[in-house]
């Protein structure tokens, strides 16, 4: 038995990116979903199993059914970071397609830019790192960029140029919330943080949520706007801390890639559109190569010079993606309802023509889980 | 399993009295670092305590940067022991920019950033 095609997300929303003053969490979080519910055509009594993970509320879950007043069938609370979201789907296909559920709502918000203007986490740092004070999660990152240029040649502007094509789609995004002119001169004069890496390879602080509705397929086609489908997804954990990553070039992205486009039958090739979670501008080049989109070692060059900005030959991160569009916190529900906007036809001056085919992918502690969904129209089944 | 505290506790208790010293697994024969309560090659829970060579190279460093009135840049490393096994750690008595992937490093114990012992490198043979 395959989950393929077998449940599709019908509704989506954003709330409250940029900044979302005098709100808080939950709230941000209830204005997606009530946001969700609307473009679904969906009624709130109807959701009959919800999925959430945020940061400072362990029992995040637990908060949001009472805070929209359900009693749901199942309630999903798996916290991997913010791959979460792109596991809560598979969970949903899961539940769908055993109906156990019927109605799988999937959500997210935070207000971490108007709360307290830096990321808002309730980890500390591990045992065997905390004596050497790593930046959390920012130093992580930098290793891994250091290791990447060390064993491949990667150069700083490669990793810039990441960066900047991400500021080129978020210009054509008017929910974009960083929107100015940025060239690579200007990421490499920027603040020096954790070496290699400098303020402009460092996704945002902001606040934002998100919200997905999903559906069995059989139903899918009974709601207002277009079903995208979930074809295929897999997971891959790899570690917690980054000392204890094996190889710092290699993440858990190849086993959740590969998972993934086992499912849903297609190749790299295939896909016409790809979100990546950019924390960090290196996590797009280790993402593109071990999902597949470039060799292993050559993801510097299939970013250098606008490879993957508008009219390159890989639109990514067409919102402008954590480094330009939003980033509170946890990012990998908007990859998903980038996802679904390219796939419906109405990303606007961002479209990508005849988008028939989706890769959306999460990353969550640092590099340490890896989710890929992907997701189709109609057509793909 | 013994009673008596975990692997962390007797870690960090040698470490206080100046020892460094990691696991060896009866099982498989492989390093294990950070300590744990089975081998994650083998899954056996016959693991001993062993000195480490302290011999080391640098797999990957950053420099994280913090203006000087707050004490200024420092290293952030991880290194691969000749054991096979990998640590978080910081280099010293190099400059920060000289740190570079394979560097060959040795351990001593020196101080963390709370104050208290910590493995921590510096050049082999006492370079710069
Ligand atoms: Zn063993």
């Amino acid at each position: 038995m395959s989950l393929r095609g077998k449940a599709a997300i019908v509704g989506a929303a954003l709330a409250g990116c940029g900044e979302a003053h005098g709100k808080s969490a939950m709230e941000i979080t209830v204005e997606a979903v009530h946001g969700a519910l609307a473009d679904a055509g969906v009624s709130l009594g109807e959701v009959d199993a919800i999925a959430t993970c945020q940061p400072l509320d362990m029992l995040s879950g637990l908060t949001l059914a009472q805070e929209l007043g359900l009693n749901p069938r199942f309630t999903m609370n798996n916290r991997m970071g913010g791959s979460s979201f792109l596991s809560h789907t598979l969970w949903a296909a899961m539940l769908l397609e055993l109906r156990l559920a019927d109605t799988v709502l999937i959500a997210y918000g935070s207000n971490q830019r108007t709360a307290s203007g830096k990321l808002m986490t309730a980890l500390g740092l591990p045992t065997y790192e905390a004596p050497y004070k790593p930046l959390f999660p920012l130093s992580s990152y930098a290793l891994a960029a250091d290791r990447h240029m060390t064993q491949f040649g990667t150069t700083r502007e490669q990793l810039a140029d990441v960066a900047v094509a991400a500021r080129a789609w978020a210009r054509k995004n008017p929910e974009a919330f960083m929107r100015d002119p940025l060239t690579r001169e200007d990421v490499i004069a920027s603040r020096p943080v954790s070496d290699p890496l400098r303020v402009r390879d460092c996704c945002l602080v902001t606040d934002g949520g998100g919200a997905l509705i999903m559906r069995r397929a059989e139903t899918a086609k009974d709601h207002p706007r277009p079903p995208v489908y979930l074809l295929g997804g897999g997971e891959g954990t790899t570690h917690r801390d980054i000392s204890e990553m094996p190889d710092l070039t290699a993440t858990g992205a190849a086993q959740s890639g590969a998972a993934a486009r086992d499912m849903a039958g297609v190749t790299p090739a295939d896909i016409d559109v790809v979100q990546l979670y950019d924390a960090f501008t290196i996590n797009v080049i280790l993402f593109l190569e071990d999902l597949g989109f470039c060799k292993k070692g050559e993801g510097g060059a299939f970013v250098e010079g606008g490879g993957i900005a508008p009219g390159g030959h890989l639109p990514v991160n067409t919102n402008g993606g954590g480094l330009s569009c939003v980033h509170p916190g946890m990012y990998g529900i908007f990859t998903l309802v980038e996802a679904v906007r390219q796939l419906r036809g109405e990303a606007g001056d961002r479209q990508i023509d005849g988008a028939e085919l989706a890769l959306a992918h999460g990353n969550g502690g640092v590099l340490s889980s890896q989710v890929t969904n992907i997701l189709g129209t109609e057509a793909t089944l | 399993m013994e009673k008596g505290p975990g692997p962390d506790a007797v870690f960090a208790a040698k470490l206080a009295d100046g020892v460094f010293e990691i696991q060896k697994c009866g099982g498989c024969g492989s390093h294990v670092f950070h300590p744990r309560v089975i081998c994650p090659a083998c899954g056996s829970a016959d693991l001993e305590w062993v000195a480490p060579t302290g011999r080391g190279t640098i797999y990957a460093r950053t420099i994280v940067r913090r203006k000087p009135e707050r004490g200024g840049d420092y290293n952030v490393v991880l290194v691969d022991l000749d054991e096979g096994v990998r640590m978080m750690s910081r280099v010293d008595g190099i400059a920060h920019d000289e740190i570079a992937a394979g560097l060959k490093v040795s351990a001593s114990i020196g101080e963390g950033a709370d104050g208290g012992p910590a493995v921590v490198f510096r050049p082999e043979g006492g370079a710069s």
